[in-house]
């Protein structure tokens, strides 16, 4: 009885909060659920929920009404914009990067990828590890004449987006033969599911080269290589030439923030570079949860981005952040 | 309480007294699970069949044979998914079933009581380790060890096959040995006093008698492999391809599903994933069908026992 009361009185200063909910991209679940919190704890009148559930059901949730907020990690295309009955507004929150990983017993240098080559490979093409292209861009290092054994997501995924995005568009074969999406028809390779699964073949397998998220390459302490950037420097990818091929891509940037920043021009830019969004309805009826997602993702843009860096994740450059915070005021 | 001597408990209860006591009750809410769970099936496939609609008419029955699985395209076809289903659960049983028999037989019918519950119970235990961990056993022991006997990647559909058999053998082995257990101790002494020696009446008396209990376990292991999803995408190398080698690597029905659904940005795709769970729900039915059939022939065809 004592224990139902005190239940109770639990709950009832609950119910006076507001609930957000929201739901999508798996990748950004870290930050975002960091968010959140801290925004929770300055604001314990409002509560934002957040499933990380995948951007394609993050879209569809949104879709349907069922969540408050959708986010993603690739922007949504005009057929799925047309069906949504309330238009959803794109706001980058912070960036990732996905970097080639190899396993390469006897190479201690770290090998530089020319996006040939890379398209080479996963396209099939260039089958050993002492092709002329990969000989080339590495002068000096003793590449085997071992097969490569190439490792890909198997799971639907936001990284795979990312990945094939560049592919396709510094490769025209890429584009044309398998062009870029969460999923797509791998013509050569194998499978792994999650970041995990692919880093945990590399590992395994000698000879293999995949691909995984920047920060679990990063927290792993893995192989990674540097890939040519538009400019034609090979860059090492890090959060600041992540944040380098967002501040190059922001002179382009298009009203509604859906732009693709892969080959990214301007120096230093890391090439294989995405944005994440949150997916925000543009007119929100409730008149509370309005002023908790417009607060919020000004909170977000100001001292929200200084959360990113220390989870790995790269900040958003001042020009975007300008940019979005004007779009925030035409949340009806 | 009294109770009247001469017409007792045979009086006729009026409905009312029916209802009180029970019978009334017990029947409708009983018939009303029952017809739930056929609801429930129903249901399923309806949805199924519903959601699927898209790649139902846009692929018709070519769904089935066409080999290419492209999301970017809009391209989809189930038949390697199909062939790594029914490849890895039919080379998963070869293992298993002739392994989980041997060790029913033993079970039951030779090794000494004592020893027989205590393997029973270590048997059943593996039956409830949960999928994932055989997933995490096969890509850190299985896949090093295939590869050092000579598979090219370690992954594949043998690798899968293997786990799935380990992952099967405990249902066959408990059920098994139940239904030899079950066997009356008279066909046996019968077999005995013929001059049968001892494998003579467990072979040939013994086994056959049970034969309903044993086919009976091989195709719970049977469902359960065509449905193993975790563990079998960890191993297989989820590759959409129909290799020649077994050694190759695949991918299967369930493995597909739950690899894609959850970032099925199109409708296109998230129909072709939901068809493949209709497939899926209409192999099992099928199989299941098949060995209905099995055992139907083989009762007529042998002695008039269940």
């Amino acid at each position: 009885m004592r224990l139902a009361l005190c239940l109770f009185a639990l709950l009832v200063p609950l119910s006076a909060q507001t609930l957000v909910n929201g739901a999508g991209a798996t990748f950004p679940y870290p930050i975002y659920s960091k968010w959140f919190d801290e925004y929770h704890k300055l604001h314990p009148d409002a509560q934002i929920n957040y499933q990380s559930i995948g951007s394609g059901g993050g879209i569809r949730q949104l879709q349907a009404g069922t969540v408050d907020f959708g986010a993603t990690d690739q922007p949504m295309n005009e057929e799925q914009l047309g069906k949504s009955s309330i238009k959803p507004l794109h706001f980058p929150t912070v960036m990732g990067a996905v970097v080639a990983t190899y396993n390469l017993p006897g190479v201690e240098a770290e090998l530089n990828f020319t996006p040939e080559a890379l398209a080479g490979i996963f396209l099939g093409k260039i089958k050993k590890w002492n092709d002329p292209l990969l000989v080339k861009a590495n002068p000096g290092v003793p590449l085997p004449a071992n097969d490569i054994l190439v490792v890909h997501r198997s799971d639907g995924s936001g990284t795979t987006y990312i990945w094939t995005d560049y592919l396709s568009k510094t490769s025209p074969e890429w584009k044309t033969q398998v062009g870029s999406g969460t999923s797509v028809n791998w013509p050569t390779g194998l499978g792994a599911k999650g970041n995990e699964g692919v880093a945990g073949m590399v590992k395994q397998s000698q000879y293999s080269l995949g691909y995984v998220e920047l920060i679990y390459a990063i927290q792993n302490k893995m192989a990674y290589g540097r890939v040519r950037n538009a400019a034609g420097q090979f860059i090492q990818p890090d959060l600041a030439s992540v944040t380098a091929a967002a501040a190059g891509a922001a002179a382009d940037m298009p009203a509604d923030f859906r732009v693709s920043i892969t080959n990214a021009p301007g120096k230093g830019a890391y090439p294989i570079s995405s944005f994440t969004w949150l997916l925000i309805p543009s007119q929100i009826m409730d008149a509370t949860k309005k002023l908790i997602l417009t607060d919020f993702l000004r909170w977000m843009l100001g001292p929200g981005q200084k959360m990113a860096e220390p989870l790995s994740y790269a900040p958003l450059p001042k020009s975007v952040v300008a940019a979005e915070l004007k779009a925030v005021a035409a949340i009806q | 309480m009294t109770i009247d001597p001469v017409r007792g408990a045979s009086r006729p209860r009026s409905f009312l007294g029916r209802l009180l006591a029970g019978d009334q009750v017990a029947r409708a809410i009983t018939a009303t699970f029952a017809g739930g769970i056929l609801l429930l099936t129903g249901l399923l496939v309806f949805e199924l069949f519903q959601s699927s609609a898209l790649t139902r008419d846009k692929f018709g029955w070519a769904f089935l044979f066409t080999r290419i699985w492209d999301p970017v395209a809009g391209q989809f076809g189930a038949l390697p998914f199909l062939y790594g289903t029914l490849a890895t659960s039919a080379l998963a049983l070869a293992m298993a079933v002739p392994l989980g028999l041997g060790a029913a037989i033993f079970l039951a019918e030779l090794a000494p009581p004592r020893i027989s519950d205590a393997l029973t119970f270590v048997i059943e235990l593996l039956a409830a380790v949960p999928s994932v961990i055989y997933g995490l056993l096969g890509v850190f022991v299985l896949v090093p060890i295939m590869r050092a006997l000579g598979a090219p990647y370690g992954v594949g559909v043998l690798t899968a096959a293997v786990v799935l058999a380990v992952m099967i053998l405990p249902f066959i082995v408990s059920i098994s040995r139940e239904a030899l257990l079950s066997v009356p101790r008279e066909q046996r002494e019968a077999a005995l006093a013929l001059g049968a020696t001892r494998w003579e009446s467990t072979w040939q008396v013994v086994v056959p008698f049970a034969r309903l209990g044993i086919v009976g376990s091989v195709f719970l292991a049977l469902a359960r492999a065509l449905g193993e999803t975790m563990a079998v995408t960890m191993v297989i190398g989820n590759d959409p391809r129909i290799h020649a080698s077994i050694l190759a690597p695949g991918y299967s029905i369930a493995a597909v599903i739950a690899n894609e659904f959850t970032e099925a940005t199109s409708d296109l795709h998230l129909s072709g994933l939901i068809e493949l769970g209709l497939v899926l729900f209409f192999l099992t039915v099928l199989l299941n069908g098949v060995a209905r059939l099995l055992i139907l022939s083989t009762t007529r065809r042998g002695t008039q026992h269940p």
